[in-house]
């Protein structure tokens, strides 16, 4: 068994991230996710060497991590809503150049400057694309102290093994609460690494060059098409999720990262009702877990879908279920997070007393 | 040479071209360096300063024997590609990044010799903050900036670099810098700050010229060894197709209208000017 600690969301996605050799970090302070940069700067360098690195904007740590990972190196940078926004240029650019890195977005509400609280409002931003092209992020969401630290080593495993950037989706109450968490054993950083890293032309073979730049359209679809195959694979390989009480259950509620856990609660309280509810919760946002949603829903009367924002992941809910059963969504915005109760009275209103 | 114009070196060498020996490999001055210049067709314009840029840039990577040690990050703008004609490993950097591309690079490797290439729209206007701020901190990375006074691969429009009255397609009255604003000086700018070593003004519209830009070049990578500091290379260029005029012209508008403005030679130097 590892170590165990009592830490703070962001403080063990800090950890976690030394922890898996990471080589660099460029980062620029925001709120809820400061201690990020604030950590790494205390622990990082004497521990393993790890380059910690303030940026002057997030327009320029994402590029960074852009010129770090065409080096060959395991990077990641972390912010917050505006700050991920900023961003998107860069990551479209990471993912046409086909570059490893991991993100991590502890969302707050927005839009626009928004608030600092806790929010789920940039699912379509991650999952959908969020800069330009067509590229695909692999998103994980985590609704514990412990899934932050599982997923850093994860999401680095994944963005290496398809040269494509992966996020970690979450939010504010995930990044500031304190829970107790099994560490992994410290991992060596890289010393060797991949054929097309930039780290200078190796005598007798061609330089190496990244890029996302492809002038010819012919070249540029064929760059294209090789980016959906491998999306492709990752929907067939790579869908993550849990389902709980599936087996007898009248209905489902779902929901992803904290709002799964909230729906957690809710379903305690349903079950101690008399009400058969189950749970499905995706932890890859992208893949997205379709074939568990399109298999449950013949079998149960209704879907609700509890997410902190105006409801996003219930689209893709949606398009899963493909008409096979309701689904409803209940979300809270700005900030707001939902209660167990007011998630339960939302069901009784809507599949109970509404008849559907 | 400096009292003759550039239309007169234009007519002396019409003349020596009717000379049969002109292609003799011994009578040959113009080499490419084989292994740092990929030997392709370039894409840039007839006439660009890029190409020769480019050449030179290569010729001391290649005499100072620092090709494989040597990582470049290219530009958005028309040194896009440089990366197809510089044999070094390289990155291109999204529009006015590079610096902070460059920043990574040399973070992650210091032993390396990092260098950025970037036009006057990707470094002073877009990329203005990353340029900043990767000087401000003395990053220790070499930038080459081509300073031609417009943006040429969009197709004209003004740069930030512009002269005061410049026709361009985005100011078809002219630059009125009570309008536009005015010309950005970005190199005195940045001299100012204490984490650059090393800041000069070159062009490459001369012979001459030529041969002092490539000698700042190799000062700044040795600069760059010895951990001084950023350091900056301009280069007052041309763009003949933007500005509608002959090669010759358009160097002749470098010497006559750019240099006044942007006067050519050291602006900082670690010995302490």
């Amino acid at each position: 068994m590892g170590e165990l600690k009592l830490m703070k969301g962001n403080e063990a996605l800090a950890e976690a991230m030394i922890r898996a050799g990471c080589d660099a970090y460029f980062g620029y302070p925001i709120t809820p996710q400061s201690e990020v940069l604030e950590y790494l700067a205390r622990e990082a360098k004497a521990r393993t060497g790890m380059v910690v690195f303030q940026a002057e904007s997030e327009v320029a740590s994402i590029n960074m991590i852009y010129g770090a990972a065409g080096c060959g190196r395991r990077v990641m940078t972390s912010s917050s809503s505006p700050g991920m926004s900023l961003m998107q240029e860069g990551i479209s650019y990471i993912a046409g150049a086909e570059l490893p890195c991991l993100l991590a977005n502890v969302v707050r509400g927005g839009p626009g400057l928004g608030t600092i609280q806790p929010s789920q409002a940039d699912y379509f931003q991650a999952v959908k694309g969020g800069g330009h092209g067509d590229y695909k992020l692999i998103v994980l969401a985590p609704s514990t102290v412990q899934e932050m630290v599982d997923f850093v080593k994860l999401g680095f495993e994944l963005a290496e093994k398809y040269r494509n950037p992966a996020m970690i989706l979450t939010d504010g109450a995930v990044g500031q609460m304190m829970e107790p968490v099994e560490l992994f054993d410290q991992m060596p950083r890289k010393t060797e690494f991949p054929e097309w890293a930039t780290i200078g032309k190796k005598p007798g073979k061609d330089r190496n060059y990244i890029t996302s730049l492809h002038i010819q359209p012919e070249k540029m679809e064929e760059i294209n098409l090789r980016l959906q195959a491998k999306y492709k694979k990752m929907e067939e390989e790579e869908v993550r999720y849990v389902t709980m009480d599936t087996d007898d259950a009248d209905y489902i509620f779902t929901g992803f990262g904290l709002g799964a856990r909230i729906c957690m609660k809710a379903m305690q309280i349903a079950r101690e009702k008399g009400f058969k509810v189950g749970l499905i919760r995706p932890i890859t946002l992208y893949p997205f877990p379709t074939k568990i949603y399109h298999e449950i829903a013949p079998k149960v009367k209704g879907i609700l879908d509890v997410e902190m924002n105006a409801g996003q992941m219930v689209e893709d809910v949606r398009l899963s279920v493909n008409g096979k059963t309701p689904v409803e969504f209940y979300g809270r915005m700005g900030g707001v997070i939902p209660s167990p109760e007011e998630i339960f009275e939302h069901f009784i209103k809507t599949f109970i007393e509404g008849g559907k | 040479m400096s009292d003759k114009t550039l239309i007169d070196m234009e007519a002396e060498i019409a003349e020596s071209q009717k000379r049969e020996n002109i292609c003799l490999e011994e009578n040959l001055i113009y080499r490419k360096p084989e292994d740092t210049l990929i030997d392709t067709p370039m894409h840039y314009c007839p006439g660009c300063g890029h190409s020769t840029a480019h050449k030179i840039f290569m010729e001391v990577i290649s005499e100072m024997g620092i090709q494989e040690e040597t990582i470049g990050v290219a530009p958005v703008g028309c040194s896009v590609f440089a990366y197809h004609y510089m044999n070094v490993d390289m990155q291109e950097a999204a529009h006015g990044r590079a610096c902070a591309v460059g920043t990574a690079i040399k973070r992650i490797m210091p032993e390396k010799y990092v260098f950025t290439y970037q036009g006057d729209g990707d470094l002073a206007a877009i990329g203005t903050a990353e340029t900043v701020h990767a000087a401000n901190r003395g990053e220790n990375i070499l930038v080459i900036f081509i300073n031609n006074g417009i943006y040429g691969m969009t197709s004209g429009q003004m740069a930030p670099t512009s002269l005061p009255g410049m026709v361009t397609t985005t100011t078809p009255f002219g630059r009125d810098v009570s309008i536009q604003g005015y010309p950005l000086r970005i190199s005195d700018m940045l001299a100012s700050l204490p984490g650059v070593a090393y800041i000069t003004r070159q062009s490459v519209h001369k012979p001459n010229n030529v041969k002092r830009t490539k000698k700042a070049m190799q000062k700044a990578l040795e600069y760059q060894k010895k951990g001084l500091g950023f350091c900056l290379v301009e280069i007052v260029s041309n763009c003949p197709s933007n500005l509608k005029v002959t090669p010759l012209q358009a160097n002749q508008f470098v010497e006559d209208k750019m240099i006044p403005f942007y006067p050519l030679g050291d602006i900082k130097t670690p010995e302490g000017k």
